[in-house]
């Protein structure tokens, strides 16, 4: 660990030079499984760079809990075009149903790749990858549920980032751990070519210029723009709001899934595996009021269908003591199942609550979960320009910060896993063909100035308010008007008030001026790119009048496929700062539009 | 309910030395310990440096000593740290500014013992390698490991010995010497075996006292020496 000049304080000096093949930004499931298909594709000697603002093993991949889904049928019958079907069906038919095929049909040899790399997959009797029941996930088109679901106990995530994380160790991939990407170099503007990114080692309050041919973005969501999150603390959307910054569109942000079960109050998940494993829901009279509002699927509909279902619970007084919560009974899966299947579900019960699973009910309330929406790309994790098609060079994008379309207006249970496994390896393997002899494109020294510029701002400003209390108040209002239900006056409130917000953050005040793991300035950095996702969020929502997926206005309840049956394109003027929406048709090659109903 | 926090502050940007900083917070009862650290940290002094991400236990950030044992600040409520908390860096490990320790020598223990499977066999059918439920039993416990370094920096003998690889890299030797695909056993084994590796481990159990997930590591380690003796490395 090298230490800081004490002379340093409040000044940042001019950048260092990194030049590498390649460099992939977060170090989640999308980032290292690419860095990995890059390395393996190239040879041991090409350079490629993972960086990342937390140490790889801390990445949210970590949390996903359930686990991820590939028609394997090792346990009952399946086939992926089922598997298919069913998440064109779960994302209401917003999805690209030509994306949604690649995925479903590399599910199956991807998770045998994962085997084969390491990942300690539970196992059924015959020792093959045991499957077990998600939401949404069906028979044959919406018989009933399949055992569709590979899992690694009730931490799947954090298998799959540590077998990923320790193949990369393996293949000597190099990792540039807490540094903080603040900008890309596009020397001729937001068209491309990329040329690297501008990053900040937090240790030092150092500039980097990182400069490769190729950059993947795979930085992850942005669900601390809300109140109730399940997100970690660390995913406030960088990935997404610098290209945004730089005029380039983010796809159908609007629509933000809410997963039913949220701790209450916490925020963080109760894997919807406990309902797969048999758990259900119940209100205040003890009712199992999922029957009601998906007669076949029950708790096991999609999670729009099922946050929806609980809001309704709530909103009519039927919470547990009229309160905004429901309960999750578990009780009667038994000791085997909690304490083996679901371990650490049941441990997260036991300490935050101090309830006991098998015999106390667990209060749960829906918390914003997952970003549909992101950085527009193609099948092989390209970013488009526009929404004609236009491909940035350089740009890739893959996982939750990408918008591929995959999911559409609702993911389902398992898939965000199984995207950024299929994408980030589709597009590590398509960098390492456009790499070519190509010469470097140039620096962007204007980005590499502005960076410095902004930083050595925030560091002299004495006067202004905290980034919390601005943060504090985005989220509310977020959770409170741009949340699972909407109305055009809510939307339109919400805003207005994100725009004070921004207003309000043009001055922000950072107590520690100091160069050494400045933490203080990070947070003022990460409040900026919540800011920007929370525009596109709520400028995208205002506009589409209807209900689709995880975008449900009470004042247009119904789907409208004739006027909004199309991807939305949110792009901002980075001169006049207006936000200019257009859309672009649903790619529609097999499953016809119809109601949807569990 | 009100909360003294107790921190031990370091800079070495501005502070000669470390020294204790008192904070008066606003807290529920299920409040975790690192929504003290946030509460003071966002609204009182900015400087406060910490590592966190997921908030929930699982990402293994924000591991430090509280009231006097190695604890994730995410898992420890008010409740049960009572009115007044003490906070302060992990011991055996350089500190860099507050709660935040130089964790790169850990990572390079980690790195030594091959933490990754070996074996580029795969099934001619294309499949998945079987693996029997009991035979995946044997790493169960030691696959959960989130490498926060509570074992590690409890550990007396890893205090005084720096080259020691220290428990978080056994379990992690352990995670693979025990799954029945690895090819590299003997490999591991053998880093295992060398002065700095799992001899040194004097049974202490601070390691399984400190673990956020309850795994079981001298166990572990008892089964790393085993399995030396029984390939007969010396």
């Amino acid at each position: 660990m090298t230490l800081v000049d004490p002379a340093r304080r409040g000044s940042i000096p001019s950048s260092r030079v990194v030049e590498l093949d390649a460099i992939v930004v977060g170090a989640g499931g999308a980032g290292l499984y690419a860095a990995l298909e890059l390395k393996q594709a190239l040879g041991p000697k090409a350079r490629i760079g993972v960086i990342s603002k937390l140490h790889p093993t801390r990445s949210h991949t970590g949390a996903a809990q359930g686990g991820v889904c590939a028609a394997l049928g090792n346990t009952e019958e399946d086939h992926w075009e089922w598997h298919w079907f069913d998440t064109v069906k779960g994302g209401d038919y917003l999805v690209d149903q030509d994306a949604a095929e690649v995925m479903c049909h590399d599910a199956v040899e991807t998770i045998i790749n994962l085997e084969h790399l390491g990942l300690p997959f539970n196992r059924t009797p015959e020792g093959m990858i045991d499957q077990r029941r998600f939401g949404g996930h069906t028979r044959n088109e919406g018989e009933g549920p399949v055992r569709r679901s590979c899992f690694a106990a009730d931490r799947t995530g954090h298998a799959i980032l540590q077998t990923l994380y320790q193949q990369c160790i393996r293949r000597e991939v190099t990792f540039f751990d807490e540094y903080q990407v603040l900008d890309l170099a596009l020397p001729d503007g937001p068209g491309g070519p990329v040329s690297g990114v501008v990053a900040l080692r937090i240790a030092t309050t150092e500039l980097y210029s990182f400069r490769a041919k190729a950059v993947l973005f795979a930085t992850g969501g942005y669900g601390k723009i809300f109140k109730v999150t399940s997100n970690a603390h660390t995913l406030t959307g960088d990935g997404m709001a610098i290209p945004y910054r730089r005029g380039l569109p983010l796809e159908d942000m609007e629509f933000f899934q809410f997963h039913p079960t949220g701790m209450y109050r916490l925020g963080f998940l109760l894997s919807e595996a406990m309902r797969g494993e048999g758990g259900f829901l119940v209100n205040d009279s003890g009712e199992r009021f999922m029957e009601r509002y998906a007669p076949t699927m029950k708790d096991l509909a999609s999670r729009d269908v099922v946050s929806r279902s609980i809001y309704l619970e709530i909103a009519e007084g039927r919470g547990i003591g009229g309160k905004d919560f429901v309960h999750l009974d578990v009780r009667h899966l038994g000791a085997e199942v909690l304490n083996k299947k679901l371990p650490d579900m049941s441990g997260f019960i036991r300490t935050y609550f101090g309830l006991e699973p098998l015999t106390d009910l667990v209060p749960i309330q829906p918390t914003a979960h997952y970003a549909m929406g992101g950085i527009p790309t193609d099948i092989d994790g390209r970013a488009l320009a526009d929404a004609s098609g236009t491909v940035v060079p350089g740009l890739y994008a893959a996982g939750e910060v990408a918008c591929v379309s995959v999911h559409g207006a609702n993911r389902l249970g398992t898939n965000s896993l199984l995207d950024i496994l299929v994408f980030g390896r589709r597009a590590g393997l398509r960098m390492a063909d456009d790499l070519g002899a190509a010469p470097l494109p140039q620096p962007d020294i204007a980005a590499e100035d502005g960076v410095q510029a902004s930083l050595s701002a925030l560091l002299r400003t004495t006067e202004g308010e905290r980034p919390a209390v601005i943060r504090t108040e985005l989220q509310e209002v977020m959770f409170a008007k741009c949340g699972v239900y909407r109305t055009h006056q809510l939307l339109v409130e919400c805003r207005d008030e994100v725009s004070q917000l921004r207003e309000r953050a043009r001055t922000l005040l950072v107590d520690d001026k100091g160069c050494r793991y400045n933490t203080d300035l990070g947070d003022a950095l990460e409040l900026g790119f919540l800011l920007d996702c929370a525009e596109a969020t709520v400028v995208s929502a205002l506009a589409r009048t209807e209900s689709r997926g995880g975008h449900a206005r009470e004042d247009f309840p119904d789907r409208d496929d004739v006027s909004w049956l199309k991807h939305t394109f949110a792009s901002r003027d980075s001169g006049t700062g207006t936000v200019s929406l257009s859309y672009k048709p649903v790619t529609i090659t097999k499953f016809q539009p119809k109601a949807r109903t569990y | 309910m009100e909360i003294t926090l107790r921190i031990r502050r370091y800079n070495p940007e501005a502070d000669e030395a470390p020294h204790w900083e008192q904070y008066t917070v606003e807290a529920e009862p299920t409040d975790r310990v690192l929504d003290l650290l946030h509460q003071v940290k966002w609204y009182q002094d900015g400087t406060l440096t910490f590592r966190r991400s997921c908030a929930h236990g699982v990402c293994g950030s924000d591991s430090m000593l509280i009231n006097g044992r190695n604890r994730l600040a995410c898992e420890f409520l008010v409740k049960d740290a009572g009115p007044t908390v003490t906070v302060e860096a992990m011991r055996g490990m350089a500190v860099v500014k507050d709660l935040l320790v130089d964790m790169d020598p850990f990572w390079d223990k980690y790195r030594q013992v091959m933490p990754f499977l070996v074996n580029d066999m795969v099934p001619i059918d294309g499949k998945e390698r079987r693996q029997s439920p009991e035979d995946r039993d044997r790493y169960e416990d030691t696959s959960r490991c989130i490498l926060c370094a509570a074992c590690t920096t409890s550990c007396p003998v890893f205090w005084t010995d720096e080259d020691y690889v220290g428990p978080a890299a056994i379990v992690n030797a352990h995670r693979f010497i025990t799954d029945t695909r690895d090819s590299a056993t003997e490999e591991r084994l053998q880093i295992m075996a060398d002065a700095d590796g799992v001899w040194r481990c004097r049974t202490v159990f601070n390691c399984v006292e400190a673990c956020p997930r309850g795994i079981n590591i001298t166990r572990a380690i008892l089964e790393v020496t085993q399995e030396i003796g029984r390939a007969s490395i010396s």
